[in-house]
């Protein structure tokens, strides 16, 4: 390598300070060295150079989605709860204000399920009663409550969609939230069960939990026009079928303002990743503005206690029950900063944390005082 | 990178001699895979001779990324963060994972300080077939005593293998403790507007990475200019872990990242440093558990190295394992190939087990089969990639497709028995399963960490 001599020369003739500590360097550092000292010759100083924030001015909206009816609107739920909105990322509070915080749905299932001990100690009292299930979570702070129809599955304990209509009339009576209902997941029956828990619960404006491509949405998606309900666009980690789902569903004639989609919630530790990129995928497009993907996002989050290292009681991986929680938490948390506005979720402990996370990360730009010196000293 | 680069962009200065020395069939194909960082421009052996010297610098700068990679420590015990040039990781991927450094003092009593390093040392945990470790140990000076700090640093130093973090505002502080460790290239903490003169100086004689430090934006950027006319480039930014207000940090993080990538500004072209040990105890949540939080946001949000307080291995577990997330390659496929796997010698009369082709789902189930000893036969069922839960809701995993599979792979020809172990939450396809397939379907246990109790309770061929 050539060096002009000339030019370092030059450099150096204006210098105040050079210190050439570098020089024992190898040939193969050669390149770096003179970039060193080339800079080292420039006058060091301190600059007040000002930072300008790259602000994004994104054109497209999420739609807003009012969940729950108050008496006013035909309904007799004691509030209505607001998701979406949005006109930038989540929490981007330098560059716009999104005008809703997520809300939090507690799962309620309408037969004993197995739940991991965590979980199970907060509602053993409850678990064969969803209408005491659903008011012992608002006494936990729910926005909304999910009851799951579960035991309409045919290979459970095959309730019929009148049966299960009546949980769903004893969730209203019991709490004055907003409510969500979900099938058993089973793409037969569900459309039947969830028309006719539509049909019980007109006016309450609930969601209905799901509509997606393995069943007949249009049956749901019908059902739900007609009573009044905003529906939940359940795919399975597919950016394009969501695209497509959507599609169909406002080729229906539901509106925006009626949808909330579901791309899947992998947990922590089993895919988180996919969930999160597809969400944050999601989002984008959004805000670019792709108005088939402007709807709400929501997560079953609970999935989170699928694994193992929420619910297992290992004694190498700590105390479970701050370990479980936790794993709920940052599933929550890392999906939230990926784009979702509703989180259904299980653990008191989970939510809190969540929640206490999101007002820190919702507090106005004021930056308070920070005092350096604390970390480094503290003891 | 500020703009988003073409492989034409690139082509362009390559020798254009499609030699195939670098093992691509093309340097087309060659530019393509520089742009993924598959490869490194020094894999073209023409490239690197004095005739493209010019044009290889000039790829080097166009391929840099926005955010320079630093490396802490030396010889084996080096940890690279930063190098990462995109905003989103689907837009490529995350490439060096965030950092974590556990912190110590020197005013810990000498037992203390050992315990908390050997921890360190000895934090192994293996997920998915990974290996996740801590990183780095940092040093906080709380006496402010620099004969002290010099005497803790050279203790921790003694003890690990681990590269170090030197935390104190006070340059003669860390001035003592550069004289004893300095040759192991620590990374220094911190230089300030009032310090940058006397740290750099430090920073540059001990040729260690330095971190530049600033609660305002400006001010950081300022810090780091400073820094950068004194010759140094290997910086790290913490731009202030208010940890009571974690929407001030965010925003930080991300407009530092974005003016890095976006904007190409090269004085915030550098790894971010968060501290959420700086966490205090409120609202009567656990210190703990808030500082997980803390470190779960910033590494969602691009910290490259953090330094935490806790070393409660429930709170670690979280962590290190969002980050294993985070870093895994998008472009990795999310499926494995369906078909029938031997794990270990199987015989005629060994358990058959079956599972999804969903790629965390499958390595879980293969890494527990194996750990717990078992030989056996396992039907990887195309799900279209999708886990248990989700395929039995989906209907992408029901009994016909069982029955399809088994007829495929012959099954029926590998063993003498009739008898299948399906996973605990496909539970409802097994009636129906035995029906279609003639094969007796045992339910096995929800989640497969408890394969081994019950194929030694429940399995007989």
């Amino acid at each position: 390598m050539k060096f002009d001599l000339t030019k370092l020369d030059e450099l150096l003739k204006g210098a105040e300070e050079l210190e050439l500590e570098n020089v024992d360097m190898s040939v193969g550092e050669l390149e770096l060295a003179l970039s060193a000292m080339v800079s080292a010759a420039k006058r060091a100083e301190y600059r007040d150079l000002s930072f300008e924030a790259l602000l994004m001015d994104f054109p497209g909206r999420v739609a807003e989605v009012e969940l729950g009816a108050t008496k006013a609107n035909g309904g007799t739920r004691k509030n209505v709860v607001r998701v979406g909105g949005e006109k930038t990322l989540p929490f981007y509070n330098f560059e716009a204000q999104n005008p809703y915080r997520p809300v939090i749905a507690y799962d309620v299932f309408d037969m004993k399920v197995h739940l991991a001990g965590p979980v199970r100690k907060h509602f053993e009292e409850v678990l064969e009663d969803p209408a005491e299930w659903a008011k012992l979570c608002v006494k936990y702070g729910a926005d909304l409550v999910t009851v799951h129809l579960i035991s309409t599955d045919p290979t459970l304990k095959d309730t019929s969609a009148r049966e299960a209509a009546k949980t769903v009339e004893d969730v209203l009576q019991a709490v004055k939230v907003p409510i969500i209902i979900g099938g058993s997941g089973n793409p037969e029956k569900d459309p039947e069960v969830l028309e006719k828990a539509a049909e019980v619960a007109e006016g309450e404006r609930c969601v209905i939990s799901s509509a997606s491509l393995n069943l007949d949405y249009k049956r749901v998606a019908r059902a739900c026009m007609k009573h009044g309900h905003v529906v939940l666009s359940w795919t399975q980690l597919d950016i394009n079928d969501q695209r497509t789902l959507n599609k169909h569903l406002l080729g229906l004639g539901m509106k925006k303002e009626d949808l909330i989609m579901d791309p899947t919630t992998a947990a922590l530790g089993y895919g988180l990743e996919y969930s999160f990129s597809i969400m944050e995928r999601i989002r984008l497009a959004a805000l670019k503005g792709d108005g088939d993907l402007q709807m709400p996002v929501s997560s079953g989050t609970t999935n989170a206690w699928g694994a193992r290292e929420a619910w297992m009681d290992a004694r190498e991986w700590g105390d479970r029950e701050k370990r479980g929680p936790l794993w709920e938490a940052v599933t929550a948390l890392t999906l939230c900063l990926a784009g979702s506005d509703l989180f259904m979720m299980m653990s008191p402990t989970a939510v809190g944390l969540f929640k206490d996370t999101v007002e820190s990360l919702s507090r106005p730009r004021e930056v308070e005082p920070l005092d350096i010196g604390n970390w480094i000293s503290m003891r | 990178m500020a703009k988003k680069l073409g492989p034409l962009d690139i082509y362009r200065y390559l020798p254009k001699t499609n030699c195939r020395e670098c093992g691509e069939k093309t340097c087309m194909a060659f530019a393509s895979q520089l742009i993924e960082r598959d490869v490194k421009l020094e894999d073209c052996p023409q490239l690197m001779k004095p005739d493209f010297a010019e044009k290889f610098h000039h790829l080097k700068e166009m391929l840099a990324p926005g955010v320079k990679e630093v490396t802490i420590g030396t010889g084996d015990a080096i940890v690279k963060i930063g190098g990462e040039e995109v905003i989103f990781r689907h837009e490529l991927k995350y490439f060096n994972q965030t950092a974590l450094a556990l912190g110590v003092h020197d005013e810990l009593e000498a037992d203390a300080l050992l315990k908390r390093v050997r921890y360190v040392n000895d934090f192994k945990f293996k997920r998915i077939g990974e290996e996740l470790t801590l990183d780095l140990i940092a040093i906080r000076s709380v006496s402010g005593d620099p004969e002290r700090f010099a005497q803790c640093a050279s203790k921790v130093s003694a003890e690990t293998g681990k590269p170090l973090v030197l935390c104190s505002y006070d340059p003669k502080v860390l001035e003592a403790a550069l004289k004893v460790v300095g040759g192991k290239r620590p990374l220094i903490y911190a230089a300030t507007k009032d310090t940058w003169k006397e740290v750099g100086k430090l920073a540059r004689k001990y040729r260690c990475p330095v971190v530049a430090f600033a609660d305002d934006m400006s001010e950081l950027k300022s810090v780091a200019s400073a820094l950068r006319s004194m010759g140094i480039e290997d910086i790290v930014l913490d731009p202030g872990s208010n940890v009571k207000n974690l929407s001030s940090v965010l925003g930080k993080f991300v407009l530092a990242r974005r003016a890095a990538i976006l904007k190409d500004d090269k004085d915030l072209g550098f790894p971010l440093l968060g501290i959420p040990a700086a966490t205090s105890a409120e609202n009567g949540l656990e210190k703990t558990l808030k500082e997980v939080m803390i470190a779960a946001t910033m590494m969602d949000k691009y910290a490259d190295l953090l330094v935490l307080h806790t070393q409660e291995i429930w709170a670690l577990l979280p962590l290190i394992t969002l980050r294993q997330n985070l870093y895994t390659d998008p472009r990795k496929p999310v499926a494995v190939d369906p078909g029938l796997r031997s794990i270990g010698k199987p015989t005629k009369s060994s358990p058959v087990l079956l599972t999804t082709n969903f790629a965390l789902t499958y390595y879980t189930v293969v890494s527990d089969l194996e750990s717990a000893g078992i030989a056996c036969y396992l039907l990887v069922i195309d799900t279209d990639g999708l886990g248990v839960q989700a395929s039995i809701a989906g209907g992408q995993l029901d009994a016909s497709k069982v029955k399809d599979a088994i007829k495929r792979v012959r099954l029926g020809e590998k063993v003498k028995h009739r008898k299948i172990v399906i996973p605990g939450y496909s539970a409802r396809i097994s009636g129906d399963l035995e029906l279609q397939s003639g094969w007796k379907a045992l339910v096995g246990p929800m989640d497969s960490s408890g394969i081994k109790e019950f194929i030694e309770k429940k399995w007989s061929s």
